[in-house]
């Protein structure tokens, strides 16, 4: 034994060597996250501090708080209400669909899960833009669903440019990202929880509120955040289904960073967006928290 | 003799077509502590399941208290459920676990404070109300999940292996409590488990059970000392199982020796099984007893010996005080009451029509 540790630490290896080699485990902690400190560095603080920086200067370099009010225009205070009162509308559906799905997923509905599954997750294997333009060509006034609706001798459907449409768009784009951590939180649960509660004394709704919907709250709620983010800052929806005739307020900063060319005015409503977000990932973590 | 309280009726439960249950009867009579006894997968998770009212059997029916349950939803059954992993609702206190049946019951307020001192005083947890069951070791987690089974006063409790995943120690504790607290409740315990001196310690009943079917039924005294067949003697303790042939009433030959015993009804020159219990063989001095043999192997257990002895080709277990080294030259001495005679089935039909008690 002795010889082996001597043969591993040879007795004349020079004190300049043996330092190379004896990185403390904080140092060498430090030195793999490098990569990924760069990664953040560049491609989220720098990005984040010159959004910042436009955000709060005026076209020749000063330093002005007029991008950030410009929010108060009734025009762009519109767009912001309108994008809010879509994201937590279509958040709400999103919820409202993907929570039995998730929990049939889950087993708990002892469904074969396996093909359902697929069907939940295969769309995401599409681009989300593509999967948008296939919506206004279905939705479209002579589209797919009208030329099927006169056929059988129905009503046509005209939402297409319409707010139904727009939520329409973000319910389908968004609603994988409300199942799978839905799903995540309700498969951990022990199914003997819920057969605990049904043993107990409960009907199928109470175990519901009871028991299953509060253990799955942590996936409801980061369910949450990942369909109401997205869906506040989008513009290719509301741009596609939208026909460019609603403005919600990404339609705003995009217009305002690619047609007008205004670098500055479009940073300083990504600021007040970014606070809003900020806001509603607080109030979310809060009553996350809160129940534990 | 009181009354039969829960009666299962002709229960078949395949599960992918593999038969758990079949044909299984059994009643269970009120104030009693029944064990449920046999190896994973033979049926008895499923037969307290079927009782809870998580399973529907596919044939059969569930009588309780007269009336027929057999579709009758968990929520509106009079048992409830000690699960083996506890099943505490982790959102929820001590003092809500306990409340949650009491609760959904739309008991007063006063009612549901006492019942929870009550219960917490009965399993010995006073002043946990407000702890979470995260932050309670796993014996007092499952005395917990008994207070909130019994506050509901439930006319039987059942009990899914409550005691599997608690440590030797705990274990034995805890067999003392469920003693306990059965006969303070005055309840009707359902229990299941694998292990059989927690059946041997705890039960009133023990039923023992494999592959879907009832070995044998009694009480721990009848089941240790008169098994009924080859399984329950192996499953219950060491056993020497030999195959021997009745002779005649009180005379069984085995392994080309006659030995005198006390059972009786066997018929002439019928083949049969023979259990010797371990303890009950004296080891005595060569041509003292009546078979010899030779030690070939000794452990010693702390409470005694264990012996193996070889004698005619078969290995005999021992358990005695005294130690006899190994290669030493024994006499196999055993008492005509320690023999136990049991009918070997001749076939698969006999085997399944025998343990259909």
């Amino acid at each position: 034994m002795s010889e082996i540790i001597q043969k591993n630490i040879p007795p004349d290896a020079g004190a300049g060597g043996g330092a190379a080699l004896m990185v403390s485990p904080r140092k060498k902690a430090k030195l793999l996250a490098a990569p990924y400190s760069i990664w953040a560095a560049g491609f989220i603080i720098i990005p984040l501090i010159m959004v910042l920086y436009y955000g709060f200067t005026a076209a020749n370099g000063s330093i002005t708080g007029a991008n950030v009010a410009a929010i108060f225009s009734p025009v762009n205070l519109k767009a912001l209400m309108l994008s809010i009162l879509f994201s937590l509308v279509s958040t709400l559906l999103c919820l409202i669909i993907a929570y039995p799905v998730a929990v049939i997923l889950a087993g708990f509905g002892r469904g074969k899960s396996g093909f359902l599954s697929l069907i939940f997750i295969l769309p995401m294997w599409m681009n989300s833009l593509l999967r948008t333009i296939a919506w206004q060509n279905l939705l479209e006034r002579k589209g797919v669903i009208n030329a099927f609706l006169s056929s059988v001798n129905l009503p046509e459907l005209y939402i297409i440019n319409k707010p139904p449409a727009i939520i329409l768009g973000m319910v389908y784009d968004f609603l994988p990202f409300m199942i799978l951590p839905i799903y995540n939180a309700v498969s951990k649960i022990d199914p003997d929880l819920i057969h605990a509660a049904k043993d107990l004394g409960a009907n199928g709704f109470q175990t519901f509120t009871k028991v299953l919907f509060p253990l799955s709250l942590p996936g409801v709620i980061s369910g949450i955040t990942m369909v109401f983010v997205p869906a506040l800052t989008t513009f290719v929806i509301s741009d596609i289904l939208g026909g460019g005739k609603i403005l919600l307020i990404g339609n705003v900063i995009e217009q305002l960073f690619t047609q007008d060319s205004d670098w500055n005015a479009g940073a300083g409503l990504s600021v007040v967006l970014m606070i809003f977000i900020v806001i509603s990932m607080y109030f979310t973590e809060k009553y996350d928290g809160g129940e534990k | 003799m009181s009354e039969k309280l829960i009666d299962l009726k002709d229960i078949t439960k395949k599960f992918d077509n593999t038969v758990v249950l079949d044909d299984f009867n059994l009643y269970v009579r009120e104030n009693e502590f029944v064990t449920l006894l046999g190896p994973s997968g033979c049926g008895k998770t499923t037969t307290l399941r079927i009782i809870a009212g998580f399973e529907t059997p596919d044939k059969g029916s569930v009588i309780f208290e007269g009336k027929d349950i057999t579709n009758l939803p968990p929520n509106k059954r009079e048992v409830n459920t000690v699960f083996q992993k506890y099943a505490l609702f982790p959102h929820m206190t001590i003092a809500e676990n306990i409340a949650f049946g009491l609760r959904i019951k739309n008991k007063s307020r006063e009612y549901i404070q006492d019942k929870i001192k009550y219960a917490l005083k009965l399993v010995n947890l006073e002043g946990y109300e407000n702890r979470e069951p995260d932050s309670l070791s796993g014996g007092q987690q499952q005395r917990i999940a008994i207070a909130r089974a019994i506050v509901n006063e439930p006319k039987v409790l059942l009990l899914d292996e409550p005691l599997g995943a608690l440590d030797l120690k705990l274990r034995q504790d805890m067999q003392y409590e469920l003693i306990r607290l059965k006969n303070e409740l005055g309840i009707t315990f359902l229990y299941v488990t694998h292990d059989q001196e927690e059946a041997l310690t705890m039960s009133d009943i023990i039923v023992v059970m494999n592959q879907g079917y009832i070995q044998q039924i009694g009480t721990p005294t009848d089941i240790y000392n008169e098994p009924q067949n080859a399984f329950v003697a192996d499953f219950i303790g060491d056993s020497n199982i030999l195959q021997g042939t009745m002779i005649r009433d009180e005379l069984v030959e085995i392994l080309g020796t006659r030995f005198v015993c006390v059972d009786k009804g066997f018929g002439e020159n019928k083949p049969v099984d023979v259990v010797i219990r371990p303890e009950d063989i004296d080891l005595v001095k060569p041509e003292d007893g009546i078979i010899d043999g030779v030690v070939t192997d000794v452990i010693f257990k702390g409470v005694h010996y264990e012996m193996c002895v070889m004698a005619r080709d078969f290995e005999f277990i021992v358990h005695s005080t005294d130690c006899f080294p190994v290669d030493s030259k024994v006499g196999i001495s055993v008492e005509p009451f320690d023999i136990q005679i049991m009918n070997r089935p001749q076939s698969e039909d006999e085997k399944a029509v025998e343990i259909d008690v």
